[in-house]
C-alpha cells in the first residue's frame, strides 16, 4: 500500500534526525517497494503492512496511518457488518427477499440506486434464470466488482513536479481548509517542504482559519486581503513558493456549489493563472467531498470535471457514522482514485485511501 | 434543488395521465417510480417504504380506482403526503418568553450554522428585533473571527467570546450581557460536532440545560445523504431540537434529507439557506416546497419576491409584452435592471413551472448579468427593437464600447434567442399566461 505516497528524504537538518536518511548528502525521491500480489482472501486481521516498506520506521509510521484508517472506518465497519452479517450468517441460497435486504443495505451505504441496481444485475439475472447462487458466492462477487470500480491508476502524490502545485476544490464546508492542513502535516512528515496559499477569499475569517491551521502545523500561508481577486493570490503564491524553491504549494480554494456559474468561471481562472506562473501547473485538482454528502456529489464531481480537470479524491468526515458509499461511485464513474479520507478534526487524522481496507470494511 | 426529483414525477404522471382508469397494476408501477425517484433524491430508504406505503394505502383505496381522473389523484396524494411529512403550516420561530430570548444553533460540522447565525441575526434586525450574536464554537480555527466578522456586516453586535472559555459558560454570560444591553434575541453559535462524539454532544446538551433556549435549531445541509436520519435521531435524542435549518439549497441537491429530517425528528422545518450571502434566508413553506417537488413551480415565492422588489408598473408592462410576445433586447434589459435587485435571474426564473428547469440550462449570473446589460446599452435603439440587423461589424462596435468581446456579444444575442423561444414555448404549453394572472391579481 502506499506505494503512491511518495516520501523524500532530506538533507541532514536540526529537526530531523539523520536516521531515517538512507543518503543524507543529496535529496532523493523514491517511493516504497512495490506491493505483493494481493491475497486471495484477504481479511482485516492481516493488513497490507505486508508491503515491504525501505525502512522500519517507515514499516512503524505505515502502520500507523493503516491503524488509523481503520479505526476510523469502524463506526462504518461496524454498522455495516451488523447488517451483512446477518444477511451472510447462512451460507443459503440467494432469494427475491434476500437480494431486496441487500439493496437496503447498499442503499443506504449512499452508494447510489444506479450503482447498486448494476452492482446486483448479475445476481438478479441469474436468480431469474433459476440458476443457483449461493450467499457466498454473491458476497465474494460484490467485493470484486466493488474492488474492481476502485480499481483506478493512483498517480505518486505529491506530484514530481517542483513546484507541484495542488488545488483543493469543492462545495462549501466540506473540509478543504482542514484537509489542505492535514495534507501539509503528513507531507512535513514525509519530508517535503510545504506552502499554502490562501485563496479563499471570500468566506469571513477562512484567512484566519489557514493562518492558524500554518501556525500550528507550521506552513507559510501567502494570503492577500479578505475579498481579494482569488487568481492574484494564486499569482502571488506560485511566484514566492517558485522563489523560496518549496516542494509543494497546496491552494486552498473558496467552497462553491458547482452550479454557480461565475464561480465556476472564477476557479477556472485560478487553474489558468496557476499555468502561467508554474508549467502545466496545477499538477493536482483534488476534489474533496464530504462523507455524509448523498447522491449530489455525483453532480458534483460532473460539474467540477467540466470546469477544471480533476485528478482525484479526498473523502472528508469518515469518522462518524455516514459510510461515504458515494465516493466508490464517484471514483468509478469520473476515473478519479481516493487519496486520503478525513478521519476527525486534528491534522494526524487523515489517512491514505486503500481500496481493500475500504471494500474489507464495508463487506465483511 | 428538487427539480430533478420533480422531473421524474412528472415523467411518472406523464404516463399515468394519458390513461383513463389505474389499474392496480398501474399504481404499483407508479408506486415504484415514486420509490426511484425519492431514493435518488436521498431520502432515507426507511422513509421512504413508509411514505410509499402509506401513499399505496390511499391510493389502493376506492379514491383512486373510482376517480374520474386517477392520475391526477395519485399526484394528489403524493402531493399530499409530502406535505404532511413536511409539516402542514409554515412554522414561525419562537420568541415568546422572557427577554433576551436565546435560540441556539447545533449541527455537524460545516452544515453552515455559523453563517445561518449572522443571516438569522439580520431577517430578525429586518423585523425590527435586536438581535445579539454570540460565538461559542471555540475549537474550529477562527470560527469566532467568522462570526464575529460576519455580525459587523449584518450590523449586530457580537459577545466577545475568548478562546479559553468554555461554551457553556460563554453562553451564559453572553445571555447576561445580551440583557443588560437590552438585546431581545440572543443566538448561540455552536461548533460543529458528530452526532456519535458523546462528549461534544453532550457539550451542546449542557450549552441548552445553561441558557434554556426557546428553539433549539439543528442547521442541516440540503446535499446530506442516507446518513441524515441517524444525524437527526441523534441530535434529537440527546440535545433535544425544535427546529430544523437547511441549507445550501440553492444548488442541485434533490434535498431528500428535508424528508427524512423531518420524518424521524419531527420538528418543523423553518428556514432555507439559498446561499452564501447574508441575506440569503428564507422562510420554510411546506406547500410551496411539495408543490416543488412535484414541478408545480414556486410560484408563490416567485410573487412575493416580485412583490418585494419587482417596480409594479414595469412588471405590468412586461407582463402585457409578455402576452403579446414581444420581447425585445430593451425589454430584457429592463428585465435585467429588476432581475438584479431580486436575485439571481437563474433563480427568479427557476420558480416558473414548466421552464425553471430549461432556463437553468442557460448560464447566468450577476457579473453576466452586469455585461450583458452593458453590451444592450451599447447597442443603438433600433438594435435593440430588431437584433437581426446586428451584423459582423455591429458586433465588433457593440463590443467595443461595452468593453466586452464578439463572442460576448454573441452569447448574449443567442441567451436572449433561446429566451424568447422557451418564453413563447412555455405561454404555449401553460405556465406562463397563468403565471402572468396570477401575477397581476398578486400585485
Ligand atoms: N469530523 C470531521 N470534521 C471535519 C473533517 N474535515 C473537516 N472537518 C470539519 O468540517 C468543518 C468545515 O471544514 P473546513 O475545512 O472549514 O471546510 P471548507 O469550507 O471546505 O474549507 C470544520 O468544522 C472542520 O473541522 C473530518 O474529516 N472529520
Ligand atoms: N451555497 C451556500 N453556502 C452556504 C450556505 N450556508 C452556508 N454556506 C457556506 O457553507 C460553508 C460552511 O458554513 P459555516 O457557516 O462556516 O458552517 P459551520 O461550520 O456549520 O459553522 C461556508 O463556505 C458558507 O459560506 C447556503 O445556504 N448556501
Ligand atoms: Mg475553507
Ligand atoms: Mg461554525
Amino acid at each position: 500500500m502506499l506505494k503512491w505516497f511518495r516520501r523524500k528524504f532530506k538533507k541532514k537538518t536540526e529537526e530531523t534526525p539523520s536516521a531515517e536518511g538512507t543518503s543524507p548528502e543529496t535529496p532523493v525521491q523514491e517511493t516504497s517497494s512495490p506491493e505483493p500480489p494481493p491475497p486471495e482472501t484477504p481479511s482485516l486481521a492481516t493488513p497490507v503492512t505486508e508491503s515491504v516498506a525501505p525502512s522500519a520506521e517507515e514499516a512503524a509510521e505505515e502502520k500507523k496511518l493503516w491503524d488509523r484508517f481503520k479505526k476510523g472506518l469502524t463506526k462504518t465497519r461496524e454498522r455495516l457488518r451488523e447488517g451483512l452479517a446477518e444477511l451472510f450468517e447462512v451460507d443459503r441460497l440467494v432469494d427475491q427477499a434476500f437480494l431486496e435486504e441487500l439493496e437496503e443495505l447498499l442503499i443506504t451505504a449512499d452508494i447510489g440506486i444506479e450503482t447498486v441496481n448494476r452492482l446486483l444485475e448479475p445476481s438478479r439475472r441469474k436468480l431469474l434464470l433459476g440458476e443457483p447462487l449461493k450467499v457466498s458466492e454473491l458476497k465474494r462477487s460484490l467485493r470484486e466488482e466493488i474492488l474492481r470500480m476502485l480499481d483506478l491508476p493512483t498517480p505518486p502524490f505529491p506530484p514530481e513536479a517542483s513546484p507541484a502545485v495542488v488545488f483543493f476544490i469543492g462545495v462549501n464546508g466540506v473540509g478543504k481548509t482542514t484537509t489542505l492542513a492535514k495534507v501539509a502535516w503528513h507531507l512535513k512528515e514525509r519530508g517535503f517542504s510545504v506552502l499554502a496559499v490562501a485563496a479563499d477569499t471570500f468566506r469571513a475569517a477562512a484567512i484566519e482559519q489557514l493562518v492558524t491551521w500554518g501556525e500550528r502545523v507550521g506552513f507559510e500561508v501567502i494570503r492577500q486581503a479578505q475579498g481579494a481577486d482569488p487568481g492574484a493570490v494564486v499569482y502571488q503564491g506560485l511566484e514566492a513558493a517558485k522563489a523560496r524553491g518549496v516542494d509543494v504549494v497546496l491552494v486552498d480554494t473558496a467552497g462553491r456549489l458547482h452550479t454557480k456559474y461565475n464561480l465556476m468561471e472564477e476557479l477556472k481562472k485560478m487553474v489558468r493563472v496557476a499555468g502561467k506562473v508554474v508549467p502545466e501547473a496545477p499538477h493536482e485538482n483534488i476534489l474533496v467531498l464530504d462523507a455524509t454528502t448523498g447522491q449530489n456529489a455525483v453532480s458534483q464531481a460532473k460539474l467540477f470535471g467540466q470546469a477544471v480537470r480533476l485528478d482525484s479524491l479526498i473523502l472528508t468526515k469518515m469518522d462518524g457514522t455516514a459510510k461515504g458509499g458515494i465516493a466508490i461511485t464517484v471514483a468509478h464513474l469520473f476515473r478519479l482514485p481516493i487519496r486520503f479520507v478525513g478521519l476527525g478534526e486534528k491534522m494526524e487524522d487523515l489517512a491514505p485511501f486503500e481500496p481493500r481496507a475500504f471494500v474489507q470494511a464495508l463487506m465483511p | 434543488m428538487f427539480e430533478n426529483l420533480s422531473d421524474r414525477l412528472e415523467g411518472v404522471f406523464q404516463k399515468l395521465r394519458g390513461k383513463g382508469k389505474l389499474t392496480k397494476e398501474d399504481v404499483e408501477r407508479g408506486l415504484r417510480e415514486v420509490r426511484l425517484a425519492l431514493l435518488e433524491a436521498d431520502v432515507n430508504y426507511r422513509v421512504v417504504k413508509n411514505f410509499v406505503e402509506r401513499v399505496r394505502e390511499r391510493a389502493l383505496g376506492a379514491e383512486v380506482l373510482e376517480s374520474l381522473t386517477p392520475a391526477q389523484q395519485l399526484i394528489k396524494i403524493v402531493h399530499e403526503e409530502l406535505i404532511r411529512t413536511l409539516g402542514e403550516t409554515p412554522a414561525p420561530l419562537d420568541l415568546g418568553g422572557p427577554r433576551p430570548v436565546p435560540l441556539l444553533l447545533v449541527g455537524l460540522q460545516g452544515s453552515g450554522k455559523t453563517t445561518t447565525a449572522a443571516k438569522l441575526a439580520l431577517f430578525l434586525r429586518k423585523k425590527g428585533h435586536r438581535p445579539y450574536l454570540v460565538p461559542a464554537d471555540v475549537y474550529r480555527p477562527a470560527a469566532i473571527d467568522q462570526l464575529k466578522t460576519l455580525a459587523e456586516k449584518v450590523g449586530v453586535p457580537v459577545y466577545d467570546t475568548q478562546p479559553s472559555e468554555n461554551p457553556v459558560d460563554i453562553a451564559r454570560k453572553a445571555l447576561v450581557e445580551a440583557k443588560a444591553q437590552g438585546r431581545d434575541v440572543v443566538i448561540i453559535d455552536t461548533a460543529g460536532r458528530l452526532h456519535v462524539d458523546e462528549a461534544m454532544m453532550a457539550e451542546a446538551a449542557a450549552i441548552k440545560e445553561a441558557v434554556s433556549p426557546r428553539e433549539v435549531l439543528l442547521v442541516a445541509d440540503a446535499m446530506t445523504g442516507q446518513d441524515a436520519v441517524n444525524m437527526a435521531r441523534s441530535f434529537q435524542e440527546k440535545v433535544g431540537l425544535t427546529g430544523v435549518i437547511l441549507t445550501k439549497v440553492e444548488g442541485d441537491a434533490r434535498g431528500g434529507a428535508a424528508l427524512s429530517i423531518r420524518e424521524v425528528t419531527g420538528v418543523p422545518i423553518k428556514f432555507l439557506g439559498t446561499g452564501e450571502k447574508i441575506d440569503a434566508l428564507e422562510v420554510f413553506y411546506p406547500d410551496r416546497l411539495a408543490s416543488r417537488i412535484l414541478g408545480m413551480g414556486d410560484v408563490l415565492t416567485l410573487i412575493e419576491k416580485a412583490q418585494e422588489t419587482f417596480d409594479l408598473k414595469k412588471a405590468q408592462e412586461f407582463r402585457e409584452k409578455l402576452r403579446r410576445q414581444e420581447f425585445t433586447l430593451e425589454d430584457l434589459r429592463e428585465q435585467l435592471r429588476q432581475v438584479r435587485k431580486l436575485g439571481s435571474l437563474q433563480e427568479v426564473f427557476g420558480m416558473l413551472p414548466g421552464i425553471g428547469k430549461k432556463i437553468k440550462q442557460i448560464p447566468f449570473d450577476e457579473k453576466e448579468i452586469v455585461r450583458m446589460e452593458a453590451i444592450i446599452n451599447s447597442m443603438t435603439r433600433q438594435e435593440r427593437l430588431n437584433p437581426r440587423i446586428i451584423n459582423a461589424s455591429r458586433k465588433r462596435r457593440i463590443a467595443r464600447g461595452s468593453g466586452t468581446t464578439v463572442q460576448d456579444v454573441n452569447r448574449l444575442l443567442k441567451s436572449y434567442e433561446e429566451m424568447r423561444k422557451l418564453l413563447k414555448k412555455a405561454r404555449g404549453a401553460r405556465g406562463l399566461e397563468r403565471l402572468a394572472q396570477r401575477l397581476l391579481r398578486a400585485i
